[in-house]
């Protein structure tokens, strides 16, 4: 089954972002598809490369580079949601003139359009959190 | 020969206007859907019916109207705005007090709608 997710849920409190990308792991060794994965709201959160979490945590960003990397999941920050929250990827760094990006390279920032083509075309479209 | 169906989605909107940022991003994703000319309808339920609100003065916080926004989302072509009876009646308000008109639904038919639809969307 091909699958889309919606992330809502902040890295930082609660546990939906945590549970979305254990869901994500679990579909893809069962041989389901992730298509894309949409940060949207305080989700955009998790594509930070500035953050910094307790060396006793589970690590936040890197299973998810993992899905990025491995296994062809499109990591998409809402851009609305993410320049609010100073989350920018290098051309808007340099477009709102800011020292650099924040945003890590696995993520795509991208408008509300990536989410809806993406319930579009797949089976199912999961949402984390909210 | 399979037929391809445009698929229909129902937005949920559960999230009072200015409490978090939520309403925000659902109303934003409510107004994407509508530009990009998808099969969808609303749902206000819960703290979600405040959203609809008629006069509210969102620029003493510095924020967008949510109701003026929502205003426009008949330009979109949205085909129905559902709102759930009982979370209306539980914050004692009336259709008139509302900026849209809506369809009202009980128990029974709400989770007719919520069945009927391929996507269910809620932030």
């Amino acid at each position: 089954m091909n699958y889309a997710l919606l992330v809502l849920s902040s890295p930082a409190s609660g546990h939906g972002a945590r549970t979305a990308v254990r869901f994500a792991h679990s579909a893809i060794d069962r041989g389901h598809t992730i298509e894309r994965v949409f940060f949207l709201d305080e989700g955009v959160g998790t594509g930070s490369q500035a953050a910094v979490f307790p060396q006793d945590e589970a690590d936040r960003l890197a299973p998810w580079i993992d899905l990025a990397e491995q296994h062809s999941v499109e990591l998409v920050l809402c851009i609305s949601s993410a320049l609010k929250r100073g989350l920018l990827d290098s051309a808007e760094a340099e477009r709102y003139d800011k020292a650099g990006p924040t945003a890590h390279p696995a993520f795509i920032v991208s408008g509300l359009g990536q989410l809806i083509d993406a319930a579009a075309r797949v089976d199912r479209l999961l949402t984390f959190g909210g | 020969m399979s037929t391809l169906r445009r698929k229909r989605s129902l937005l949920v909107m559960r999230h009072s206007p200015y409490g978090s940022s939520l309403a925000r991003a659902s109303i934003d994703l409510a107004l994407a859907m509508g530009a990009f000319e998808q099969d969808f309808d609303l749902l206000f339920i819960g703290a979600g019916v405040l959203q609809l609100l008629d006069d509210q003065h969102s620029e003493q916080l510095g924020v967008k109207n949510s109701g003026k926004t929502l205003c426009s989302l008949p330009l979109y072509d949205v085909e129905t705005v559902y709102i759930d009876a009982a979370s209306l009646e539980a914050y004692g308000l009336a259709e008139q007090d509302l900026v849209l008109p809506v369809k009202l639904l009980d128990e029974t038919q709400l989770s007719t709608v919520l069945n009927d639809c391929d996507h269910v969307l809620s932030c």
